[in-house]
């Protein structure tokens, strides 16, 4: 009776405990097709609705939401809900330059760091407390602004501004990773500095690399339109998130709430998305659970 | 042929010396018992040997030479902990080919099962991935092997076997073995001969 007791108790929760692990896995695959799902309905919705829309119509000029018109129009006929899709597909069209780019920087820098010596080491360490110690947006600002505004601009601003907090991730990484024994080990049995690099440290940054890129896209995207909505990103011909907000700003005192209201929330719900996403990546790739 | 270290220090940083003119000599076919308290330094010591890590004073020959620094390196270093000295990554098939393409009897010898090949270290015992990491070493180009508490962790059985295939290739090929252990019985049981390694302190020039 004794010796049966404790026997059961633990088999008992393993049991439920495995079946948790797996709904729970089952339960973030779900949760990251969701959000990427919702991110390609931004995307279909850009490239899909027509030009037609986006047409001035002055005889349906500041209407409120209807069921022609989703989010309303604005003051020259214009449907809110197509402008909106348009300046979330240019978000996410610069957000991915940038994103991509400055993960790159990120990858390369770290890397170096942790791989060239002392005297690299010391140097980008120096660059990524530089860089950390500097607000963002007035960086972002000043670069954007040096390198003569507009998409080029904003993109070198998010590029420089966003690969410190991933490189120093990447470095920490690899220079835990020279140190850990099975490197050593590879090392001894006569293996190659690229055999080392290529099998037993990118694939272990990878994921970390992943997750940093995804969770780059909501930093570089609401930094974008931030720069935008204070005049020093895209023109304002361009179809920007940015540029949309900051026009309805001019009409708020009219009544028209729509015309922020919508555009706002849609950016919201992209960017939480690109983090839910990010957030549930990192949980399919955590090596303790990777192999089930 | 033979493993010597000479006059051998180490110490971490700036800390206090673990030892300080250190000799030892490890030759083809016999097993040396490396004997001394927990902390004395034994592990330090297998890793130097092993050319893990370079000593602070004095050298490490192989054959007269210094440790090659590249290439497939004759003296190799099995460790107390396993799970440490494999990447979780891989499967246990590419672990235990990076040293060599291991031969058949090899296998048979430490009782590793074909079923373990697929397998990824978290799905394996400590004493089955140790199996795969004494494997790994006992690739023809390895001359000496250095056993930092290689069986500590593990169970009886495991010993037994992990030991026996040690002997063997000892015996077969006059591989030279370090049996690095704070247990007096287990290096009494397996050695030819015992070296001390004292705590600390004592040379003070
Ligand atoms: N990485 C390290 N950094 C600083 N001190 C260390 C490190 N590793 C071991 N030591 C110290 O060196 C001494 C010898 O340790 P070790 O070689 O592991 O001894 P043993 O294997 O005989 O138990 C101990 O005092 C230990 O605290
Ligand atoms: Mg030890």
């Amino acid at each position: 009776m004794n010796g049966a007791a404790p026997q059961t108790h633990p088999s008992a929760g393993r049991v439920s405990c495995s079946r948790l692990a797996l709904s729970g896995r089952q339960r973030t695959l779900l949760t990251a097709a969701l959000a990427a799902l919702a991110l390609g309905v931004i995307v279909a919705a850009g490239v899909l609705l027509p030009d037609t829309r986006l047409a001035t119509d002055l005889g349906a000029r500041n209407q409120a939401p209807s069921l022609a018109n989703p989010f309303g129009t604005d003051w020259l006929g214009r449907d809110m809900l197509t402008r909106t899709a348009r300046g979330l597909t240019t978000s996410l069209a610069l957000g991915m330059a940038a994103a991509s780019v400055s993960a790159l920087l990120a990858l390369a820098l770290g890397m170096a760091a942790a791989t060239l010596g002392k005297a690299a080491d010391a140097a980008v360490s120096w660059l990524i407390d530089l860089f950390l110690s500097v607000p963002h947006i007035v960086l972002l600002i000043l670069i954007s602004f040096a390198f003569g505004g507009g998409a080029r601009g904003v993109i070198i601003g998010i590029v420089l501004t966003h690969w410190p907090a991933l490189a120093r991730i990447i470095r920490a990484e690899i220079l835990a990773l020279r140190g850990s024994e099975f490197v050593r080990v590879s090392r001894r049995l006569g293996r190659s500095n690229l055999h080392i690099a290529t099998r037993h440290m990118f694939p272990h940054v990878f994921p970390q690399f992943l997750v940093g890129l995804i969770l780059l896209f909501p930093h570089a995207i609401l930094h974008e339109a931030a720069v935008t909505f204070l005049g020093f990103g895209l023109p304002p011909h361009e179809p920007a998130v940015g540029i949309i907000l900051a026009e309805a700003m001019m009409h708020l005192s009219t009544g028209r709430w729509w015309l922020a209201l919508f555009p706002g929330l849609a950016l919201l719900a992209m960017v939480r998305a690109f983090d839910i996403l990010g957030d549930n990546t990192r949980a399919l790739l955590d090596p303790r659970t990777a192999h089930e | 042929m033979s493993l010597e270290a000479r006059a051998v220090g180490f110490r971490y940083g700036s800390g206090p010396w673990v030892f300080r003119k250190f000799d030892i000599t490890v030759g083809a076919g016999e097993m040396v018992g490396l004997l001394g308290p927990s902390g004395c330094g034994k592990t330090t010591l297998a890793r130097l040997l092993a050319g893990h890590e370079d000593p602070r004073e004095g050298r490490v020959l192989f054959d007269g030479a210094a440790l090659p620094r590249a290439g497939y390196c004759p003296v190799q270093l099995v460790s107390q902990h396993p799970e440490h000295a494999v990447n979780p990554r891989w499967r246990m098939r590419d672990i235990m080919c990076e040293g060599w393409s291991m031969a058949e009897d090899t296998m048979e010898m430490l009782s590793i099962q074909p079923e373990w090949l697929d397998r990824y270290p978290s799905e394996l015992s400590g004493g089955e991935i140790q199996r795969f990491c004494v494997a790994r070493t006992l690739s023809p180009s390895t001359r000496i092997l250095i056993a930092d508490e290689m069986t500590t962790m593990l169970d009886a059985i495991t010993q037994a076997q992990l030991w026996r295939a040690v002997r063997e290739t000892v015996d077969q090929r006059g591989l030279g073995v370090l049996v690095v252990s704070h247990e007096r019985a287990l290096i009494d049981a397996l050695c030819d001969r015992t070296v001390a390694l004292e705590a600390a302190d004592a040379p003070e020039p």
